[in-house]
């Protein structure tokens, strides 16, 4: 029996009910319950009624029950996963549960709303069972009530209540009214996972039948009546700022109501607010297409206020100071220089990745509606409660009166973490009185961004006379921060061991990008691993083995941060379902293995020749996320992860000129497209009942390792340097 | 401005916009019909697919003043009841995840088996190679296209 404590900080669970209020109406609001109605299963009827049970589940006369999901949803699919962790607990079935995006209120969900370091699942685990089993709870304690019996007489299972040695029966629909209001005890009992009959089934998107169809959903698809529309307009380049511009002649455009400047400078406004260009030209009308127009028709004086960066800039002082200066993290075991010295071979190589955009689809937008006393916002961001506090800021108003809801939001990947979009469409709203949506254009979106930055590692291994790795050195660097964790794999499994991670400084913009900094040391990491199992001789995968066998036995050094048998064990698990060792002519196939929050994942690459250019063509991934919640949506994201780790290796890069990004549209900004994806990716899980782990990020970084290791063995040819497919290393790679 | 008359999803609709409006910002901000999605505006991401006259089409490109007796069928017009073989196909295939760009590919993929219900792999690679998903559901896609030429 799993025991929670119901209380969490100052209120219990239960005292907030009613608290999160509807979902957010875009344009209109319509019921589809989680399974699609059948000929012969129809779901349940719309109720007459609602009540509310606690912040995430209203139940409804006809016993529909409402769950609401409280975290963004980028497309991670939470918006499935987490009520499905609440349907768990209350035993209600999964085809009368209708969900909705919570607002705002981390009060009533008992648990930080954001969509970031693929936490949702791992830091919710407890608030969403503990909700679903409240609610379990105050339904039976109800029907223990009006039935005049104890609570432990009751059994509930499947929205039903029954006596345990008696014939009655209540459905959850017919006593909800009764249930509003109870206490809870101050321990409940939870589900043994041995017990799930919901969690770790294969359940579809809940919004599926809304996103098959067009329905308003997103940022960009908001209307409110009223509603003004505005863009903005960002300086060309990094360390430039806005002076003033043709005023007059724009606002004597057709359609423009108004031009201005705009300034969304904010005290203190920390990380996640980094805002390269706080001043910004407005343009606000009714036709997003006159906007673009009057865009064009800008003319804006700037000033320089730093240094115009370029991309040769960036690589020299990479290069210069790859050693200089104390490192801002590092960690040293033994005695590296005196075991590199002693060494029967050693090997060395240089890892780099240029800057890149994140390009959700969905562009930056935002809709703001500011009064003298409030301001609601709405749309789509991974980190609503920093967005209110950074509009209090703003608008110098309490953030009791701010309202933020989410949309359903056109990808996430780390962008939507940021505020400047939201602030802009707050002070744009301010100005004019009135609610508006901004929107970006893909080349504000580029141009703008909040980059992943670029690296430079270094790699070196030395092996003794038996092919042992005796001793293992990785430095790295970055702009503006560096790639390497000192703690991670292959620390702990070496004797001399040393890592130091620097970073300099720019103007540029930079940010979380999908597994930030994981995705590039996987794909440094796991290639220069298999360089270094062909100088030893050795399987790429029995060298991993090895190394976990002695960080589980021996560990040296004071701590690593991964465990080594489940990092051992999705290598084993992919190994055997791919038959790694096997050889299929024509194929060439790449292995690699990552831990990065919180998950465990390895895959195993199957790469072809197609008209003589390498091609992915399957892959095996094996995953320990603990327990595995929704399979359908598990797949799906390591799946998209795959794609995404080949893709953006392959592909992408974001470089400087005079300070101005040199790809601002999809034009030359390459992302991997339908003919270069792999044609089958299969995942396999490891079951056990440890509590579970995020999926959003750790499917990628392994990505770009095994993608290396079976372009070498394709072409015989190692790559080093992000993308792949540049032309100095071979642009007969687009395939 | 000017008024154009337009059918869109079979039904009469007319606007009264700038004659070199594209045909995404004419359904999007006038019609209310935001199902077609804004990518990039430039012909490269294909988020804004439509059928003119069956035949997918980025909409983003295509002026209103050009479409005047053309029909232009939307992801809102694709079927009644949300049973299209591909949409159906797409939710058994479980798609999406973003779902952003989910509707410009339903319409490419839908244009597609219209006029060649049973395509070979590279047929599909060439419809679809216009459509970006950033979310990389092309694995889904392509098996949901394959179930969908089987409906
Ligand atoms: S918006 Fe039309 S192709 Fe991208
Ligand atoms: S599902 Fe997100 S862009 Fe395709």
């Amino acid at each position: 029996m799993t025991l929670i404590k119901t209380k969490v900080g100052r209120r219990s669970f239960i005292k907030t009910s009613a608290a999160t209020g509807g979902g957010i109406l875009i344009g209109f609001n319509w019921l589809v319950s989680c399974t699609p109605a059948t000929e012969e299963e129809p779901t349940v009827a719309i109720p007459n009624e609602w009540f509310d049970i606690n912040g995430y589940i209203k139940i409804g006369d006809t016993g529909m029950v409402t769950i609401y999901s409280p975290n963004p949803e980028i497309g991670q699919n939470v918006m499935t996963s987490m009520p499905m962790i609440v349907a768990e607990e209350l035993d209600v079935p999964w085809k009368n549960v209708v969900v909705e995006q919570g607002s705002l209120d981390e009060d009533a969900f008992k648990n930080p709303q954001f969509a970031g370091g693929s936490l949702s699942i791992k830091l919710s685990w407890d608030a969403l069972r503990m909700a679903g089993a409240a609610g379990k709870r105050m339904l039976m304690e109800a029907a223990a009530k009006e039935w005049g019996v104890a609570v432990t007489d009751l059994t509930a299972s499947e929205g039903v209540i029954s006596e345990i040695n008696g014939e009655r029966t209540i459905e959850y629909g017919q006593i909800a009214s009764k249930a509003v209001g109870i206490e809870v005890p101050e321990e409940l009992e939870l589900k043994e996972p041995k017990d799930y009959k919901l969690i770790g089934t294969r359940q579809k998107n809940v919004e599926g039948p809304k996103i098959v169809t067009g329905k308003p959903l997103f940022g960009l698809d908001y209307k409110r009546e009223g509603m003004l529309l505005a863009m903005i307009e960002h300086p060309p380049a990094f360390g430039l700022k806005v002076v003033d511009f043709n005023t007059e002649e724009i606002k004597a455009m057709t359609g423009v109501k108004d031009a201005f400047i705009i300034d969304t400078t904010i005290p203190e406004p920390g990380g996640l607010g980094i805002n390269a260009f706080p001043q910004l030209v407005a343009i606000v009308g009714e036709s997003t297409w006159q906007l673009m127009k009057a865009k064009k028709a800008l003319k804006v004086n700037y000033e320089s206020v730093s240094e115009a960066e370029n991309s040769e800039m960036h690589a020299a002082k990479m290069e210069a100071d790859f050693e200089k200066g104390q490192a801002a993290t590092s960690r040293l075991d033994g005695d590296p220089d005196a075991a590199f010295a002693s060494a029967t071979k050693v090997i060395e190589r240089t890892y780099t990745a240029p800057f890149m955009a994140h390009n959700t689809l969905e562009p930056m937008n935002f809709f703001a509606n500011v009064t003298a006393d409030k301001a609601e916002l709405v749309g789509p961001t991974q980190t609503p409660k920093l967005l209110e506090e950074s509009v209090a800021k703003l608008l110098d108003m309490p953030a009791e009166n701010i309202t933020v809801d989410m949309t359903r939001q056109g990808g996430g990947f780390g962008r939507r973490l940021y505020t400047h979009f939201g602030l802009e469409a707050a002070a744009i709203s301010k100005k004019m009185g009135a609610p508006i949506k901004m929107i970006y254009t893909r080349e504000d979106d580029m141009s703008q961004g909040t980059y992943r930055p670029t690296y430079r590692s270094v790699y070196k291994a030395g092996l003794d006379e038996n092919n042992n790795l005796i001793a293992f050195s990785v430095k790295g660097i970055g702009i503006p921060e560096g790639p390497v964790f000192p703690n991670r794999f292959p620390a702990g499994s070496v004797d001399n061991y040393v890592a130091e991670s620097r970073g300099i400084e720019t103007n540029i913009s930079t940010g979380a990008w999908r597994a930030p900094r994981s995705h590039f040391t996987a794909g440094a990491e796991q290639s220069f691993l298999d360089e270094v199992a062909e100088l030893a001789g050795k399987d790429p995968i029995d060298l991993r083995l090895e190394l976990f066998e002695r960080a589980m036995k021996n560990p040296v050094g004071e701590e690593h941060e991964y465990e080594a048998e489940r990092y051992a064990g999705v290598l084993k698990l992919v190994k055997e379902k791919s038959n790694w060792g096997t050889e299929t002519p024509g194929v060439f196939r790449g292995v690699a293995a990552y831990f990065c929050h919180n998950s465990y994942v390895a895959q195993v690459m199957d790469m072809v020749l197609v008209d003589g250019k390498p091609k992915v063509k399957k892959v095996y991934c094996a995953v320990d996320c603990g327990i595995l919640i929704n399979r359908e949506g598990a797949e799906n994201i390591i799946q998209g992860g795959v794609v995404d780790g080949i893709g953006h290796a392959m592909y992408s890069e974001l470089k400087f000129e005079d300070g101005t990004p040199t790809h601002k549209n999809f034009t030359t900004y390459q992302l991997v497209r339908f003919n270069q994806a792999p044609a089958e990716i299969e995942v396999h899980f490891v079951e056990n009942e440890i509590a579970p782990t995020g999926l959003g990020e750790p499917g990628l970084p392994p990505a770009v390792g095994a993608l290396a290791n079976a372009l070498y063995k394709a072409t015989g040819t190692r790559y080093y340097h992000s993308p792949f497919s540049t032309a100095d290393q071979g642009s007969n790679l687009i395939g | 401005m000017a008024i154009f008359n337009l059918t869109i999803n079979g039904e009469k609709r007319e606007v009264d916009v700038d004659p070199d409006t594209p045909i995404l910002w004419v359904l999007r901000d006038e019609l209310d019909l935001v199902g077609t999605k804004f990518g990039c505006g430039v012909a490269m991401c294909g988020a804004c697919t439509i059928h003119l006259d069956g035949a997918a089409t980025r909409s983003c490109q295509v002026p209103v003043s050009a479409i005047e007796g053309k029909k232009i069928t939307t992801i809102e017009g694709l079927s009644e009841k949300g049973d299209h073989p591909v949409q159906k196909a797409w939710l058994e295939h479980d798609v999406a995840q973003c779902g952003y760009c989910q509707a410009g590919q339903i319409m490419s993929a839908s244009a597609l088996l219209d006029s060649n219900p049973n395509p070979s792999d590279e047929e599909i690679e060439v419809a679809m190679t216009g459509n970006i998903c950033r979310c990389g559901t092309y694995v889904r896609i392509k098996d949901a296209i394959k179930t969908a030429s089987k409906l």
